[in-house]
């Protein structure tokens, strides 16, 4: 029943999206207004229907309705409910189901808040989005169907997979990064409707879709930092990156999403870079695209590997079609894209978003080159290879050192030009605590030229981000006497945008701090254990109390309890564990972290012996890890303060801003 | 639209398009299994599915492999919670039985699961003609590589591997495997224990309950 509601709801979306993609660019050149209208309530009427897909296959794993298949391909009757329900994006089928509502959400806000705005943008910018909506449509009803009808029924399913229920941040990591994937079809569809319409000379379109770009990065972003911890919580070895391919998939739209976050304002204030961002807006759409078949096709060896099908194909006519289409339309259109304006001086603001967009765009490429090299490699030598984290490390961590030092002097400098007397004064505290900060690293024992120098440069542009609040708000004291907490609260709220991202470069820094720390100063020790023995390391003594084992409905679970020891007395008991899943071969480490100020204990159940009479555990000291997580979140915070609405005084510049009145509605 | 420029631009797409086409012709994963030609890891399990009619073993007698020399041997690793096992159960179950009085033996051999849940698995799937073993701790899927499930090794009457197949496995691959193996069988009688041997031997086990 709910199986074959579920599946019309989505042969009727289909439908619907072809339609309306039909209807709004005849409307469009018939000058229509009230078809306009019809091809709009196509979006909603589909984001509806996906709506109740979706439920009826959240309904589906939440009541073990085994007949739907995929249900009964990731379901079982002893996965806790919660565990059993957030499997909807634990395998293929209901990931493609996720993000077509997802998809379908952010096609409905996107026509509503901009329904009114006259022009051809808006029409042309919702075909797009129906046309992609119609790909992820033609996905459920072929390869990704996960409505198909088991029979007989079965009785029981062999649930998700181990690690997809071992942690809380399964709910958290993969939401936010839909969310982020998915929002970056927005200011792709902006762009085709700029170009479509032929407004993409007016800089216009660039306003209304600046900010879907930020909540999408910010998304993106949050994502990320919390897939770094889920992995670093969950797998067992004690770090939280590894350059595998799915996580370089998210990253590579990243770098060009925060790319265009930055060269976009050289063109509202100076009126360059127009063709280049309008390259690095479609680029980031097709990046995720491609980032979205090399995972789901089996393209490429990955851990995060999905079951394979002939999505794979899909996904390639996808990639095709799109890239033929920007390319066309891109280049079709580089006629229209001229600069106005020029850069004056390399020592200017405008200057350093350009170095800014090379440092990013070439480590977006290191990134996509290691990561599609195998691939190269065996169509050129027809040998295997794999590409890890040496190359990766070695090419990424002196254009990250490069980028934090640009991070630093790209606040301090003005628009145009600047003179060096101007300069010193903004530098000099950034100089001051870069240097400190650099001594420290060296003091604390960094030897390597490169994690000396990420310590000094995160002072650095600590400094001069900070420098750049104070120094406003003092201004602000200065020429209207308000008290200091609310010159800066106005200073924020003045500008938003301006310090919302210098609010994102410190949690930046935060981040670059904690991941250099860890990567310099990270101990590990591995002992075996008998209870009552102790292990010693970085100065923390922890003792063996005891091992255990507990059935639990869906796993059994062996644990080792540690003591952790100050002097004789216990402080703290943390408890690593080895879940035993019955579908997996190989039990899923379950580490214990104890997150303390300068850093975390993280400990891991490597063997015991049956009957208790000891356990080898590995002790790892993490110095500064909880900073990444942190960062992430003031980076975050950073990307809310850019979206908030602007003050009533200002909204002049807002109304023109459709996602304006969605932050204010949700505000409200 | 400078459709000069668009046709020069949309010639670069091509290149990746293609690499990424080609990509799909090759599976990264296709690590081809060392096993074939190679002795087959030896194993002792017990049965805890009997089969049925001429097939059938008695519960808990342990099966060694190197009581099946002289015998071509499928080894099926399943499981109950396993999708794709069911779409191969029949088909096995049939074949299987259509080989009944000639050197070849079927062998279920249960992955992460549990003996009670595997029989009331072959029960709903409506029985199952040849027997299946339980293998804890999961040593002989190791031994043989495993993947995933359903796998199916197919071994020679000498014991060594002739033949992995990945997934669901369909008649026609079963009867075309086993009909070669049984020919090189005959061709070239089986090393050490002989045929007739080893019947003789399946024969005391099946009076010996």
């Amino acid at each position: 029943m709910i199986r074959l509601l579920a599946s019309n709801a989505i042969l009727v979306g289909l439908v619907i999206s072809v339609l309306g993609a039909i209807l709004l660019p005849v409307a469009v050149n018939r000058g229509r207004r009230d078809w306009m209208m019809l091809g709009y309530a196509a979006v909603y009427t589909n984001f509806v229907l996906v709506t109740v897909a979706t439920l009826a296959l959240v309904w589906g794993l939440a009541s073990h309705d085994f007949s739907i298949s995929y249900v009964a391909q990731v379901g079982s009757r002893a996965t806790p409910t919660f565990y059993g329900i957030i499997s909807l994006w634990g395998a293929l089928e209901g990931s493609i189901v996720f993000w077509a509502w997802v998809l379908g959400m952010y096609a409905a806000a996107v026509v509503w808040f901009n329904r009114k705005r006259e022009g051809n943008l808006v029409p042309y910018a919702a075909t797009t989005l129906l046309l992609v909506v119609l790909f992820f449509h033609i996905l459920l009803v072929g390869p990704a169907n996960p409505f198909h009808l088991v029979s007989p029924v079965p009785f029981d399913g062999p649930g998700p997979n181990p690690l997809l229920q071992n942690h809380i941040l399964m709910a958290v990591h993969p939401p936010l990064l839909y969310l982020g994937y998915v929002g970056l079809t927005v200011p792709f569809a902006f762009a085709m409707g700029a170009m479509l319409s032929g407004e993409v000379a007016s800089d216009d379109w660039i306003r209304l879709t600046r900010r879907w770009t930020i909540v999408a990065w910010g998304f993106l972003t949050a994502a990320i930092i919390a897939g770094m911890w889920w992995s670093y919580e969950v797998l067992g070895w004690g770090g939280y990156w590894a350059w595998d391919p799915v996580e370089n998939a998210s990253f590579i739209p990243w770098l060009t999403a925060t790319a265009y976050l930055h060269s976009v304002m050289v063109q509202e204030r100076r009126g360059m870079l127009k063709l280049w961002n309008l390259n690095l807006m479609v680029g980031t759409f097709v990046l995720t695209i491609l980032g979205t078949f090399l995972t789901r096709s089996g393209i490429i060896s990955s851990v995060h590997a999905f079951t394979q099908g002939t999505i794979g194909y899909y996904f390639l006519g996808f990639i095709a079609v799109v890239l033929l289409a920007t390319l066309i339309m891109v280049a079709g259109n580089s006629d229209k894209l001229g600069s106005t304006g020029t850069l004056d001086s390399a020592l200017s603001r405008d200057a350093l978003f350009l170095m800014n967009n090379l440092f990013l765009t070439v480590f977006m490429f290191t990134v996509l080159i290691g990561t599609l090299f195998p691939l190269v490699a065996e169509l050129v030598r027809g040998v295997k290879v794999s590409v890890g984290e040496p190359f990766f490390n070695r090419m990424s961590i002196p254009l990250m050192v490069g980028l934090l030092f640009l991070m630093g002097v790209g606040p301090a400098l003005p628009w145009k030009r600047s003179t060096w007397p101007e300069l010193r004064a903004k530098l000099i505290p950034g100089v001051i605590l870069g240097l400190l900060l650099g001594a420290f690293g060296i003091w604390a024992g960094a030897r390597n030229p490169y994690s000396i120098l990420a310590f000094t440069f995160a002072g650095f542009a600590a400094a001069v981000n900070i420098g750049e609040f104070v120094s406003g708000a003092n201004a602000r004291v200065r020429a209207h006497g308000e008290l200091w907490p609310v010159a800066l609260s106005r200073l924020i709220s003045g500008n938003r945008r301006r310090y919302g991202g210098y609010l994102s470069h410190l949690g930046i820094v935060l981040v670059a701090v904690g991941v250099s720390a860890s990567a310099t100063f990270r101990t590990e020790r591995e002992a075996t254990l008998q209870p009552g023995e102790t292990i010693t390391l970085a100065g923390k003594t922890l003792r063996l109390k005891g091992v255990w084992g507990r059935e639990e409905k869906q796993r059994s679970v062996i644990g080792a309890t540690m003591e952790l020891l100050e002097g004789t007395k216990v402080v703290g008991v943390v408890e690593p564990r080895m879940n035993y899943y019955p579908t997996s071969a190989q039990p899923v480490p379950t580490p214990e972290v104890r997150t303390t100020w300068s850093g975390d204990i993280y400990l891991n159940l490597m063997a015991f012996k049956q009957d208790g009479s000891t356990a080898t555990v590995k002790v790892i000291w993490e110095p500064l890890i909880p900073w990444i997580w942190f960062g992430g979140l003031v980076i975050c915070l950073g990307a809310i303060v850019g979206v908030l609405p602007a003050r009533k005084r200002v909204s002049a510049e807002a109304d023109a801003d459709g996602a304006t009145v969605a932050a204010a509605g949700s505000a409200s | 639209m400078n459709w000069k420029r668009a046709l020069i631009a949309s010639a670069t797409a091509a290149p990746v398009i293609g690499l990424l086409a080609w990509g799909m012709t090759r599976d990264p994963n296709n690590i081809l299994s060392p096993l074939p030609g190679r002795e087959a890891p030896a194993f002792q399990l017990a049965v805890f599915a009997p089969g049925q009619g001429e097939l059938q073993r008695p519960m808990g007698d342990t099966v060694r492999l190197a009581s099946l020399r002289g015998k071509v041997v499928v080894l099926n690793f399943w499981a109950s919670w396993c999708l794709a096992c069911r779409d191969e159960h029949q088909v096995l179950s049939i074949v299987a039985q259509s080989y009944a009085g000639q050197p070849v033996q079927f062998l279920g051999v249960l992955y992460n699961d549990v003996p009670d849940k595997g029989r009331a698995w072959i029960a709903e799937m409506g029985g199952q003609s040849y027997p299946s073993v339980d293998d804890p701790g999961a040593r002989a899927a190791i031994d043989y590589g495993l993947y995933g499930v359903p796998e199916t090794f197919f071994l020679d009457v000498n014991g060594k591997v002739a033949y992995k197949h990945t997934g669901p496995v369909s008649a026609g691959v079963l009867r075309i495997k086993i009909d070669s193996l049984m020919a090189a069988g005959a061709a070239a009688p089986a090393k050490g224990d002989s045929v007739t041997g080893d019947s003789a031997k399946a024969v005391k086990a099946g009076t010996g309950r």
